[in-house]
């Protein structure tokens, strides 16, 4: 348990080689191996959502899951969803409806929210309010953040140009 | 203190405008660096050992398991704990608490910490922590606060808040033709900012440096300076962003004090992250109430005497009594008022000021008897408290500074819809069947200023830089105090570059009592206002300069340009002026605090009005806040955006304590068994809804220069006792204990 194991993340579209031992979280890995200090922490019980990421599209706790459970998997983080200096259509929408506060939450839900909009763009309001009631904010911006996943939706029905 | 305030402020073109965040780009792409993204090099993780009983000592720890665990460096317990400076018993700071340390082996709450393991890796601190399995010697916790033996707190500033009495207490309850006689409960909740405490501690001979998030830099410096007997100007802390604050992250807590101990004795960075368990601990928290109120009215209905006893749970080491009685001032015109605070000693962490510290719990109380008090006088909750409304404070008769309350009743009970009110309960349903009830509360929350400096840089190229150590806890400081900043000079925001968050900056002072924007952006406007005069004065002497000579007349700044106040012929861009003087950067500074006359000579609050609607479910009894709102006058905006979002958290929280929030304690080991995001419940999405927030236009010419009254923590108060409100007007029941639930409407 202690021995460590030698593995590759794919972390938005990058490899990790990475040395970690099987207790440890992926959440963890890709905070302290990867650099990718993007993903937050909020309660390493799977209840708050703020360390949520998508792994081969689906929305995932990564304080749920070991690092070695996701060698050849497609994991995406925040740190990913911009191309380049170019926010995506829902990043745009969080600062606009200001859909964050503190901003520790902010992670979390923006890859909830990527990950349906990949998975199911056609969802109602009550799903969607369904959904992201899965994670918490405490400041707490729940209005604005429905508001701003909403857009986002919306954006992404309505046009071609890839929402992320 | 004149009543005519300097009114040159140069308003208009930042401050006012719902700019979007300026953290915003940083925090969607997870480039917002928190605490506990920081790990340097040759780093050790530590962990500590929540205590699992509340009261008794640590008779064991398996020390040489937990050493011979791989990865573990290092085992602290109170045995091989390095001496401390600072009395852990002692309270450095006006704003600090006891706290522990390993000092010896007493427990004295659960989730103390009884020890502390240093490793290589998180991983294999956590095991070892896990196999240092301390034994116990366990006395009976009391953790009742119904079977605790009360006693008058003794009045000592923060956390024994002083009573207050004004008027014939007895004649008031002598002259009143009826009555209510009401005692509610309130229970103890946690703060759980969404990033929990964490520290990385470094040091460099005897340099301390800290990331640490931190609601107050300047203070903290000072607390753990006195800790390891160090000069202050030792310790540098860096708090860029905080996940949140609350109230939780304005003093060191014991945790961090270890981590910085176990650095220096290992040579080593240390960092320390606490679990979500583990902010059921040494981290403060809102103590639970017991709150009588007698309330007595006369035949024209209105108030007697308001007179109001809160029993609130302390620790048994140390003092924080709610302030919650203190709601009951300040509020509504009353023969008489009385305000008594008691206290009785638990074996639980010591409480703190959590989001609202007293109005919260106090409005929870004082707004439901006022509706029993409507209620028992035959008359519309609204139009009783218009009925008892304060022209001037009541008990002192001081005038307010600003009072934009009826304002505030009438805009939101038109929004609301408030009119046609059947005035008994259960009278309305839904087209689901459902009962729905409406209900209202007043918002009141005091103005605090602090001290804050500050200091301005004009540059050669006319751009400024602003710098104050201020906070942004997520309320947005980062922006509107540089809204507030950029005004000062008479600059577009985004010409202004502002540093904040870290300690070598002039002292931004505290942020919290909703008092941060007033008294941050009050030195920062006084730095900016130095600015201008020095540019002024420089003008004023150069005889290539168009200004020169008007040294008698007042300057204006605008747009980058230095202008003669009332001249707009007579201007000169700021960089010219800087660029025939050597083109040497220009700076300024100032400092801001309320004056002692003025605190004296105004009462200071902001107001509001909460109007709740809930849907009950006839059989079932589940509630749903379906409309919440609030209206609120709390003077100058500087930010709507900002404004509107602090205010609607604040409903939210305000939903949070009337239905969710409940820390509850085994009986039998004390301990806190819903201590975790599973247990302990906040709102999620699917509870809110039909939320809205209104500002009321509200000028304060006294309160200060900017006249701002702040925006935090009002939210909440009014909020609880609107929903229990409308909770009796839809079922008839009168529940006197939050968080209202489905249990106690079921028994009702």
């Amino acid at each position: 348990m202690t021995d460590k194991t030698k593995i590759t993340l794919t972390v938005n579209g990058t490899g990790h080689a990475i040395d970690v031992a099987p207790r440890k979280t992926l959440a963890d890995a890709l905070r302290e191996d990867c650099g990718l200090t993007g993903t937050h922490l909020g309660c390493e019980h799977g209840v708050c959502g703020a360390c949520t990421i998508t792994v081969d599209g689906a929305p995932v706790r990564s304080c749920l899951m070991f690092a070695v459970q996701a060698e050849g998997a497609d994991i995406r983080t925040v740190e990913g969803l911009a191309n380049g200096p170019d926010l995506s259509p829902l990043q745009q929408f969080f600062i606009e409806e200001h859909a964050l506060q503190c901003g520790f939450c902010t992670p979390g839900f923006l890859m909830l929210i990527d990950g349906t909009l990949k998975q199911s763009p056609d969802i109602t309001d009550d799903e969607l309010t369904e959904i992201l009631s899965s994670n918490l904010c405490r400041c707490t911006g729940y209005r604005n953040i429905i508001r701003a996943a909403r857009r986002a939706l919306d954006h992404a029905r309505t046009t071609t140009e890839p929402a992320a | 203190m004149p009543d005519t305030l300097d009114r040159t402020i140069r308003f208009g073109s930042n401050s006012g405008q719902p700019m979007t965040r300026r953290d915003g780009i940083a925090k969607v792409t997870g480039a917002a660096t928190f605490t506990a993204d920081n790990t340097p090099d040759n780093v050790l993780h530590a962990v500590y050992v929540p205590a699992t009983i509340a009261r008794g000592r640590v008779t064991s720890l398996d020390v040489a398991a937990a050493e011979a665990h791989p990865g573990v460096t290092h085992v602290l317990t109170p045995a091989n704990r390095p001496h401390l400076h600072g009395d852990p018993e002692a309270k450095p700071t006006m704003f600090s608490f006891r706290i522990e340390v390993l000092q010896d082996d007493t427990v004295r709450y659960a989730g103390q910490p009884v020890a502390m393991v240093l490793g290589e890796t998180l991983e294999a601190a956590t095991e070892g922590a896990r196999l240092l399995a301390p034994t116990y010697e366990m006395a009976p916790p009391r953790v009742d606060l119904d079977r605790a033996e009360p006693y008058d707190v003794e009045p000592g500033g923060f956390g024994r808040p002083t009573g207050a009495s004004h008027g014939d207490i007895d004649a008031g309850h002598r002259a009143a033709v009826k009555s209510v006689d009401v005692t509610y409960s309130t229970a103890p909740q946690y703060h759980n900012a969404m990033e929990t405490h964490a520290i990385v501690a470094a040091w460099d001979g005897d340099k301390l440096h800290l990331d640490v998030p931190t609601q107050a830099l300047s203070m903290s410096c000072a607390a753990y300076a006195s800790f390891f007997d160090i000069p202050v100007e030792n310790v540098t802390i860096n708090s860029p962003y905080l996940g949140g604050g609350f109230g939780s992250k304005a003093v060191p807590i014991g945790p961090n004090i270890l981590a910085i101990l176990a650095a220096r004795m290992t040579g080593r960075p240390v960092k320390l992250m606490l679990t979500r368990q583990q902010m059921f601990g040494p981290t403060g928290h809102r103590g639970a109430t017991r709150q009588r109120l007698r309330l007595g009215i006369d035949e024209d209905a209105s108030l007697t005497v308001i007179d109001h006893d809160s029993l609130s749970e302390t620790s048994s080491f140390d003092d924080f009594h709610e302030p919650a009685a203190g709601a009951s001032q300040g509020l509504y015109a009353a023969g008489a008022l009385r305000s008594v605070h008691r206290g009785a000693r638990l074996d639980i962490g010591t409480p703190g000021a959590m989001r609202a510290p007293g109005e919260a719990s106090g409005s929870a109380a004082l707004e439901c008897a006022m509706d029993e008090m409507a209620e028992a006088a035959g008359m519309d909750p609204l139009e009783f408290r218009l009925k008892n409304y304060a022209e001037t404070e009541p008990g002192t008769g001081r005038p307010y500074s600003s009072k934009a309350l009826r304002d505030c009743y009438l805009q939101g009970a038109e929004r609301f819809g408030w009119a046609g009110r059947p005035l008994a309960p259960r009278q309305m349903r839904d087209e689901n069947g459902l009962l729905t009830g409406w209900g209202m509360g007043t918002a009141l929350f005091p103005c605090p200023m602090f001290m804050a400096e500050a200091r301005a840089t004009l540059r050669a190229d006319g751009s400024a830089l602003f710098e104050t150590s201020a906070v942004d806890m997520g309320q947005g400081a980062l922006t509107a105090l540089a809204q507030i900043a950029a005004d000062s000079l008479g600059l577009p925001v985004d010409n202004v570059e502002f540093r904040a968050g870290h300690s070598s900056l002039p002292d931004g002072g505290v942020a919290g009592g909703s008092g941060h924007t007033a008294t941050a952006g009050g030195a920062l406007h006084a730095a900016g206002s130095d600015v201008i005069r020095q540019l002024g004065e420089m003008a004023a002497a150069d005889p290539a300069s168009p200004l020169h000579g008007a040294g008698n007349a007042s300057f204006v700044a605008r747009h980058g340009r230095l202008y003669v106040d009332g001249d707009d012929s007579r201007s000169e861009p700021f960089a010219d002026i800087l660029s025939r003087a050597g083109g040497a950067d220009l700076v300024g500074s100032g400092s801001a605090s309320r004056p002692p006359e003025t605190a004296a000579q105004y009462a200071m609050y902001s107001h509001g009005a909460v109007f709740a609607e809930v849907k009950v479910d006839p059989d079932l009894c589940q509630v749903q806040v379906t409309r919440l709102v609030g209206a609120f006058a709390a003077g100058r905006i500087i930010n709507p955006k900002l404004a509107d979002s602090q205010l609607l958290g604040g409903l939210i929280w305000g939903i949070s304590f009337a239905l969710h929030e409940e820390a509850h304690h085994d009986p039998v080991t004390g301990r806190i068994v819903n201590a975790d995001f599973a247990g302990y419940h906040v709102p999620v999405n699917a509870d809110v809804r039909g939320l809205e927030v209104l500002t009321v236009h509200e000028d304060d010419p006294h309160v200060n220069l900017l006249g701002i009254k702040g925006v935090g923590e009002i939210g909440i108060v009014g909020t609880v006792g609107a929903i229990g409100n409308a909770i009796w007007h839809a079922t008839g029941h009168r529940i006197r204990r939050f968080p209202i639930r489905i249990e106690d409407l079921l028994k009702a």
